[in-house]
């Protein structure tokens, strides 16, 4: 179980029990009020690409709990600049603060400073490979919008095969009694590697191209953004973008469960209509509010507070 | 694994037998070369006899290498488990095997393959690499850093 000193680094890291045990100390961290949990613990948020969203949910997440939060700054204007190593700077960082949460481009960068800090680090994000805090916040609200995780039909749409957030989320359902919907033109399809993943743990899962054939099973729908440069020719980009284009009349013309939920990592383009925001079935707003108490309650768990 | 050792077969005779050291057979032909590579065999002193494109009922044709006077380390036996996991290692003792063991790959290896993600951590700065074996036959590693799946030529040495 993740506890004192541990560091959050990938999802893989963690069992199905392992997971339900952070998701209970969200649940905590949302239920009550916890100021003053980490008082005269620090932060060090070093997040050298940009990462709005995530920076100012950690930082938000330490305050909230009565603890300090110091920033490295933007990795233009420190000493990256002046060519220290990715190792060295988090000696230094290390040694000013309690835990570190790291986002940065290069994939595997988190597992080297966790290697090296001597304080927790949590990932916010390496590369295209983890970003795990986003996928424990995919998990909690999948199980606060539905109560339950197992039994699940879950399905994915968009891009299929770049996607960092889906590639986790997918993984870590795999650790759960889920069936799993994965809806992509070919192109963006998920990789082979997640597939094989998939048969060794004995999930079920199917791919389709056509969103309204799997739309009726679905508990939970999982959007992500399409992007442009995945496409060599923009008239094709343009024909996938309607074709996954999510509106109310999409929903009604496929006869969804009233029970749907849509989630999205955000930021979204415009695959998800702003028609949906203000029904029952849009839940991405709430979605990234659960980032405040997971990224709590991980806080929390590394620092031995919870 | 340790088999009982046999007599040398009248294949490796054919090129000719060493008094002590170490026979690797069964290497898979195209990676026959890779071995020697790997066992800097071109600095070698004492004598090396390589052959190629030898018949075998397991691998089709093979390749084998004997080198006079000289043990394996742990390391060397990785890296030939990675290119060549059929390979056999015969420790060869006043003319006679004593010792025939098949290579076999470790649960992790550290230090000795590149990983191929030119975007991972262990390619932008000086950090020793490691990867977990998720598969052995053929070779199947994950990056620990990267989570990068390698296999086939994919798997590069250093």
């Amino acid at each position: 179980m993740l506890g004192c000193g541990d560091s959050v680094i990938s999802i893989r890291d963690f069992e199905r029990e392992e997971i339900l045990h952070v998701l209970s100390a969200a649940a905590r961290m949302e239920a009550g009020d916890h100021f003053g949990l980490l008082e005269g613990k620090v932060l060090g948020t070093m997040f050298l690409e940009p990462s709005t969203r995530t920076r100012l949910s950690f930082t938000s997440a330490m305050l909230k709990l009565g603890g300090q939060v110091l920033d490295f700054g933007e990795a233009e204007h420190s000493s990256f600049k002046k060519g220290e190593s990715l190792s060295d700077a988090v000696r230094i960082v290390a040694g000013y603060c309690d835990v570190i949460a790291l986002r940065h481009p290069w994939e595997g960068a988190a597992r080297l400073a966790a290697r090296i800090a001597g304080v927790p680090v949590i990932n916010g994000g390496d590369g295209a490979n983890q970003h795990p805090t986003q996928t424990f916040l995919d998990l909690y609200t999948v199980q606060k919008v539905q109560g339950r995780i197992d039994g699940l039909n879950v399905g994915f749409v968009g891009d299929l095969k770049y996607g960092r957030t889906v590639h986790s989320l997918v993984t870590a359902l795999s650790r759960f009694e889920c069936r799993q919907f994965f809806v992509s033109p070919s192109t963006l399809s998920v990789p082979a590697g997640l597939l094989r993943t998939l048969d060794d743990a004995g999930v079920e899962y199917e791919e389709s191209e056509d969103l309204q054939d799997v739309l009726p099973s679905l508990d939970i729908l999982y959007s992500t953004r399409i992007q442009q440069e995945r496409f060599a020719d923009s008239l094709e980009y343009e024909r996938v973008k309607g074709a996954y284009r999510i509106g109310p009349e999409v929903l009604a013309a496929a006869g969804v469960k009233e029970t749907l939920r849509i989630m999205h990592p955000l930021p979204r383009v415009d695959e998800l209509s702003t028609e949906l925001d203000d029904t029952p079935y849009a839940v991405y707003f709430e979605q990234a509010r659960n980032g405040l108490p997971v990224r709590q309650a991980l806080l929390a768990l590394v620092l031995g507070k919870a | 694994m340790t088999m009982a050792p046999k007599d040398n077969s009248r294949q490796e005779m054919s090129v000719s037998a060493i008094r002590n050291g170490t026979v690797i057979d069964h290497i898979s032909n195209e990676a026959t070369f890779k071995v020697a590579e790997i066992l800097r065999l071109d600095q070698e002193e004492h004598v090396v006899l390589v052959g190629m494109n030898l018949s075998s009922g397991q691998v089709g044709r093979k390749g084998l290498i004997k080198i006079e006077s000289r043990e394996l380390t742990p390391e060397e036996v990785n890296k030939i488990a990675l290119i060549a996991p059929d390979a056999t290692l015969n420790i060869i003792k006043d003319f006679g095997v004593a010792e025939k063991r098949r290579v076999e790959l470790p649960r992790a290896v550290e230090g000795i393959v590149r990983c191929v993600n030119p975007n991972c951590v262990t390619n932008k700065q000086a950090v020793t690499t490691a990867f977990d074996v998720i598969g052995s036959s053929p070779p199947v590693l994950r990056c620990v850093y990267c989570e990068r799946v390698l296999s086939g030529e994919d798997i590069v040495l250093k």
